[in-house]
């Protein structure tokens, strides 16, 4: 067994009505730790109301290798974007 | 009597500064990046409440003395803080066994301050009761984790909860000047903290399969009135080197 604490990442929710935004990782032995240590590396600045820690290793990520074939078809496809439809006045958060 | 309530306003504020100060050496060299910040934390908390203790403090002297003067030009026997605050960092289970024993009194304290007559003391108290709350999760959660750890982690924490025990009479062993602040309202009676701290570390020992000290034990004293351990010189030596150098240095 490896003598490191695991490896979470921190994910911080800085207002309500906002999502949750990773905002870094660090090492803990288990859940009640990672939040503590997130609260006390990542919030020291008021920064948050909600905290959400995930354990690194539980992270499914795409491969970079897979680049071309899972991003690259979107980028002739413009008609995707919204810019196309005026906005309301008045409209926030968009 | 005004100068009962400074010397009482003097043991607050140097339970804080002192800890704090403790606390901080440990800045870059905590066990992890994690308990590093979390100690430092902890510290900062305390020296802030320092720092309304202190500030009000001078305020009831009433001769002009700021919470800088206090902290900084006061030699040792002038302060006023318990003897447990100021013992050595000695490796981290230390370090947190008087922590864990501080932070569990404080709680209990400044949940009745909060109730004082005394409004500032009451709103100093609630401004930090809630910093305190998390401290005690904190060092009671680790305490568990090393007490119920390894054979090695469990000896080193029993050693450290015993070294430190005979420091803890003074929190809840009420002399005149605390009698006197108990009598005026602004202060509870000590010995009532006595049985919710005992039951509290209780608790905690258990799930930390630790041996609860002998609470009939001999408690030394002395702190409160001035009479310190050796180390409180060295720390002070320390902590106002700048301003004994360089008097009246501003940033």
């Amino acid at each position: 067994m490896s003598k490191e604490w695991p490896l979470w990442e921190i994910f911080i929710r800085s207002q309500h009505g906002l999502s949750h935004k990773h905002v870094g990782s660090l090492h803990a032995p288990d859940a009640v730790m990672a939040m503590n240590h997130a609260r006390d590396v990542y919030t020291r600045r008021n920064e948050g109301v909600s905290i959400w820690v995930v354990p690194a290793a539980q992270i499914v990520a795409s491969s970079p290798s897979d680049k071309g074939e899972l991003f690259e078809p979107a980028n002739s496809k413009v008609y995707r974007h919204p810019t196309f439809f005026p906005m309301p006045d008045g409209v926030k958060n968009i | 009597m005004q100068d009962d309530k400074f010397q009482w306003l003097l043991r607050c504020g140097d339970n804080a500064l002192i800890l704090s100060q403790r606390l901080s050496a440990w800045c870059g060299k905590g066990p992890a990046l994690e308990e590093d910040m979390a100690v430092t934390n902890v510290a900062l908390d305390l020296l802030g409440q320092a720092r309304l203790w202190l500030s009000f403090a001078g305020e009831c002297e009433g001769s002009g003395r700021d919470e800088d003067q206090l902290a900084y030009l006061r030699d040792v026997q002038d302060f006023r803080n318990l003897l447990l605050v100021e013992q050595p960092n000695g490796h981290f289970g230390d370090t947190l066994a008087r922590q864990f024993y501080f932070d569990t009194w404080h709680y209990y304290l400044l949940t009745a301050l909060c109730q004082s007559a005394d409004a500032q003391v009451a709103a100093i108290a609630e401004k930090s009761l809630k910093e305190v709350s998390y401290h005690l999760r904190r060092s009671g959660d680790l305490i568990v984790r090393l007490g119920d750890g390894t054979a090695e982690s469990h000896a080193r924490m029993q050693a450290s909860v015993d070294n430190l025990w005979m420091y803890c009479g003074e929190m809840w062993s009420p002399d005149a000047l605390d009698l006197a602040m108990a009598q005026q309202g602004v202060a509870p009676d000590l010995a009532s903290l006595y049985a919710p701290w005992l039951d509290h570390v209780r608790r905690m020992f258990e799930a930390a399969t630790l041996r609860l000290p002998d609470p009939a034990a001999w408690m030394q004293s002395g702190g409160k009135q001035g009479q310190h351990s050796e180390h409180l010189g060295f720390l002070l030596a320390e902590m106002q080197f700048l301003q004994r150098a360089y008097p009246g240095a501003q940033w």
